[in-house]
């Protein structure tokens, strides 16, 4: 088998198509001859480490991915999880980090597009979004242009796309500076009678080819995100897909059309490594082989190869198995919406993927081999020394200077300037925006339901401790959606990390796998999709270890929902969860590394038979409508959260200090499993005694009122001088930056 | 009520609308009526009383923003219709699409920002003498929430002048609150005759409390209440 003008294989193309030495020489083993360009190719596309997880897979399947509502666990598009009533939610995270680095636009907006697209694949309607940003120092040369850049691009294909972006996160950390995180999340709504799977069934039937054309964008792309940078990064542009929100919206309507149809029996949509991964992963599961033939590809470049067309990561397409008796109406739907529909190819029952161009055969190779039975590395790891406790006499700082200085740092700032970008409202369902603890939107159809989605991780804790910090990263999004009343079901992780074959890099990702693992079955939260992004080094430095845990929570009743924002004067302020000193640890907290300038010390231990506890409680009371308020206790500690509640209820607090202690611990420090909870005076009495009998500590803290924050003994800050603190930030960086 | 359900909507559908299902619910949940959906590439109309053109990204909106939607086989009916005195109301990109198709004076540009806007702002009752507006007071200041990449309202001094001097604008930001660079602060307007109202708000996403107000429903209530 030849093809003309195709490049010989030599070591450089080998290397230069990610494949090691040993991965060549299985290639070799397996197909029992040198390979075609293309099958090189195909190899390469299918046995990167975006596409095979090879360094991950051993420590993944430790993960929990079972429970009571998952319909669904991770191997398909996305996880399927029942909320009742016939109906689920399908859900995902991924990175789409390497190429939003090179081209900040595309690169954000094909991520959410990507997501979207493995969403409406299983059957599902869009109807949340979230987006995980993780960018380098303010102060880097690029990180304003990157910031403009990756905002713009989620929000050119979300808005357009008509789904509401309802959280998310932004952080900056010199570690990004050389790779950004764009880590895209997205939920959508099906019945439970009617969800699309990947898996072709049947002999002899027919393989269609839906959406946009082909074309030369993003050949290459997995490989490319399966590599380090070094200062040549630019010149990897070219491998940057381009994204069609308008395409994908028709595209999404098509596919939800056609479904109900009747006419498909397996779909899979092109994302990471285009035709060849979508072939390949519907053919394998099925135990069936699938041959090509390329000449009915549309194309919308001319002299397109075979390698390029199998390779191409152009945006908006689909592979499906169809029913022949139903192809005709299949194509009546997509010719409706003006979107391509090519039969390019059938299943066979030979288990090998074959693929013909102009009359010849340019690839055949065993299906199994290249997805199901990729390469898989048990890679060496040392697992990183923990920290000593930290050390440290606190300055004689005043409490409200520093609220104040801690409410305009770049990573505790507001982050309206972003996400006012996303339109937040369409489809009429959003019931908290970002800015609170959780996004929540109802369940369309349904009365009362509502679902909550959180986006969490804290990589300086997963740092300084890799097995807390994935225990952190678990428990906040959980408690994130416990603090809105929401029922944590389940979530999705994205774990972004360094090169695996450094042993401490690696050592990193295991450690944060067993600590999300042991926070997953301790909160009966397991993990049902997911996606690995590693590589993520510039010039041999690493960012920060970086596991994002989405999670979606269901709300019985919205109208018993929970906000943070303080609802009435002289409600009594609560401190749930905390220990008798309300909290100390400083260690990793913002206070002691941006205020104070030291890194060192532990982060926060998370007790999670404790989390658990104390967010059954929590959820309990808002449950029973006691509460007027709740907020989660994180980042920047009980400070920040109390200026939070007050700068969103625009309702002032008078808050106590404990006698004998140092005020900057009590109101900066981090301790995990933590909420402040607003109720009536009334109702003291009884939820005290209720935390008594639940074995859960609470503090009556304060009292909320007034037009300003009182800390202690400090002096009261204007709300308005907290929101001007608070809101200044962002649009000042991004000043006439487009 | 009874009346309310004799009335006939017609929403019509781009395959890039986006915001057609949050029209839909406002409708039905105020007039408990479903409307009729008319497909971009049908040319004429249903019987109806008042045409919909919902908010969204009609074709893509990579050209300027309803430009070819304005030049689409249904809006040759949607004229038809205009002159012959039936109600329109486009929003947000049913709002570029009517001045794209010349059946409302003056064009909206990119916001000032340059960025695609999403927040609440608040609305001033321009002129409550007209169908569309009947439902609230003159001077009235309303909440709204908008979400646009190009509703900056411009029209030439003429044009403006005009407008201004025929009680043509329909709402306005009021207290500072104008998002997108807007002349004389203008987010809706009507065409001469008032039987056509384009504005860059979105009233249907205020009208339940689920949305944290109702402020919107109004504008669809008195209009239905009118046309009944």
């Amino acid at each position: 088998m030849s093809i003309p003008n195709e490049p010989q294989i030599d070591a450089k193309l080998i290397a230069d198509h990610g494949l090691s030495k040993s991965e060549y020489q299985k290639i070799l083993e397996i197909i029992g001859r040198e390979p075609s360009y293309t099958e090189l190719g195909i190899f390469s596309a299918m046995w990167n480490e975006h596409c095979s997880y090879k360094s991950s897979k051993k420590w993944l399947k430790t993960l929990p991915t079972t429970g009571k509502c998952v319909i669904m666990g991770p191997g398909e598009n996305a996880g399927v999880v029942d909320i009742g009533d016939g109906q689920a939610v399908i859900f995902k995270m991924e990175s789409h980090n390497h190429p939003s680095y090179i081209e900040p636009y595309q690169g954000a907006a094909t991520g959410v597009g990507g997501i979207l697209r493995d969403v409406f694949t299983m059957g599902a309607r869009p109807i949340a979004a979230m987006n995980a940003l993780r960018f380098g120092a303010p102060t880097h040369k690029k990180t304003r242009h990157l910031v403009s850049g990756v905002v713009s691009g989620v929000g050119g294909y979300g808005n357009c796309f008509g789904v509401p972006t309802v959280g998310g996160e932004v952080e900056f950390d010199e570690r990004y500076n050389g790779n950004i995180l764009v880590n895209a999340f997205a939920a959508g709504l099906a019945d439970t009678d009617s969800i699309f799977y990947s898996e072709a069934k049947g002999v002899g039937l027919p393989v269609v080819y839906l959406g946009a054309k082909t074309g030369r964008d993003g050949v290459g792309g997995a490989t490319m995100a399966s590599a380090e940078f070094d200062d040549d990064i630019d010149e990897k542009r070219p491998t940057v897909q381009v994204g069609d929100p308008f395409t994908e919206k028709r595209l999404m309507e098509a596919t939800l059309e056609l479904m109900k149809t009747g006419a498909v029996i397996a779909i899979q949509d092109m994302g990471a490594a285009g035709l060849t991964c979508s072939a390949v992963e519907m053919g394998a599961k099925g135990n069936l082989g699938i041959e090509l033939n390329l000449d009915n590809v549309p194309v919308r470049e001319e002299n397109m190869t075979p390698y390029e067309m199998m390779l191409s990561e152009s945006q908006e397409r689909m592979l499906m198995v169809l029913h022949p008796e139903k192809e005709a109406a299949a194509r009546a739907v997509f010719e409706k919406w003006e979107l391509d529909f090519a039969t390019v190819g059938k299943t066979t029952n030979d288990l090998r993927f074959s693929i013909f161009w102009q009359g010849t055969e340019v690839a055949n190779l065993p299906i199994k081999k290249l997805g199901d039975e990729a390469p898989e590395y048990d890679r060496d790891w040392i697992a990183p020394k923990p920290k000593k406790p930290l050390e440290q006499t606190l300055p004689n700082d005043d409490v409200a200077d520093v609220l104040l200085k801690m409410l305009g740092l770049p990573n505790l700032c507001s982050r309206r300037w972003v996400w006012e970008q996303y339109d937040t409202l369409i489809q009429s369902n959003s019931l908290q925006i970002p800015g609170g603890d959780a996004g929540v939107v109802r369940v369309e159809g349904h009365e009362t339901k509502a679902l909550a989605f959180s986006s969490d991780v804290t990589p300086r804790y997963v740092e300084a401790d890799p097995f807390e910090g994935g225990k952190q990263a678990v428990a906040e999004c959980w408690r994130n959606i416990s603090a809105t009343g929401a029922t944590p079901l389940a979530c999705s992780d994205n774990l972004n990390f360094g090169n695996p074959e450094k042993p401490n890099i690696m050592g990193q990702l295991v450690m944060a796998i067993k600590g999300i693992g042991e926070a997953c079955r301790e909160l009966n939260f397991p993990i049902v999709s997911g996606n690995v992004s590693l590589y993520n080094e510039t010039n041999g430095v690493a960012i920060l270890p970086t596991p994002t845990i989405a999670g979606v929570g269901l709300l019985q009743d919205w109208d018993k929902m929970a906000r943070i924002g303080f609802a009435g004067e002289d409600d009594a302020i609560l401190l749930i969860g905390a220990p008798s000193d309300w909290g100390h640890h400083l260690g990793q907290s913002i206070y002691m590394r941006d205020i104070v300038g030291n890194f060192d010390g532990a982060p926060p231990p998370v007790d999670l038979s404790h989390e658990k506890k104390t967010g059954e409680f929590v959820r309990k009371l808002i449950n029973e409508k006691i509460t007027t308020a709740v907020h989660d206790c994180s980042d920047g500690g009980l400070g920040i959260a109390l200026a939070e509640m007050a700068m969103a209820g625009n309702i002032g607090a008078k808050v106590n200090q404990l006698n004998g202690l140092n005020p900057l611990a009590t109101f900066f420090a981090e301790d995990q499993g933590r909420y402040i909870v607003s109720i009536k005076r009334r109702n003291l009495e009884r939820v005290l005694e209720m935390s008594e009998n639940n074995d859960v500590f609470t503090a009556w803290i304060g009292v909320t009122g007034g037009d300003s924050l009182q800390l202690g003994q400090t002096t009261p800050i204007p709300i308005a001088k907290l929101k001007k603190a608070h809101e200044g930030w962002f649009p000042e960086f991004m000043k006439e930056e487009l | 009520m009874s009346d309310i359900c004799a009335m006939k909507t017609a929403l019509i559908n781009f395959p890039g609308s986006n915001r057609d299902k949050d029209m839909i619910k406002a409708i039905k949940d105020i007039s408990k009526n479903m409307p009729e959906l008319v497909w971009h590439k049908e040319v004429k109309l249903p019987k109806s009383d008042i045409i919909i053109i919902p908010g969204g990204f009609s074709y893509g909106d990579y050209l300027r923003s309803g430009a070819i939607a304005a030049r689409s086989p249904i809006m040759k009916a949607v004229k038809q219709a205009a002159n012959d005195g039936v109600k329109i109301l486009g929003v947000c990109n049913g709002f570029q699409i009517l001045t794209e198709a010349g059946l409302l004076p003056g064009t909206l540009m990119r916001n000032k920002s340059l960025k695609f806007i999403c927040k609440s702002i608040e609305l001033e009752i321009t002129n409550s003498d007209t169908s569309f507006t009947s439902g609230y007071k003159q001077g009235q200041i309303i909440d709204c929430p908008v979400a646009h990449h190009d509703g900056n309202f411009f029209a030439d001094e003429k044009v403006l002048s005009e407008i201004e001097k025929n009680n043509q604008v329909a709402f306005r930001y009021a207290n500072g609150t104008n998002p997108n660079g807007s002349l004389n602060n203008i987010a809706g307007v009507f065409n001469e005759q008032k039987n056509i109202l384009g504005m860059m708000p979105h009233p249907e996403n205020l009208i339940e409390k689920a949305h944290g107000g109702t402020d919107g429903r109004a504008l669809f209530a008195g209009l239905f209440e009118v046309l009944s």
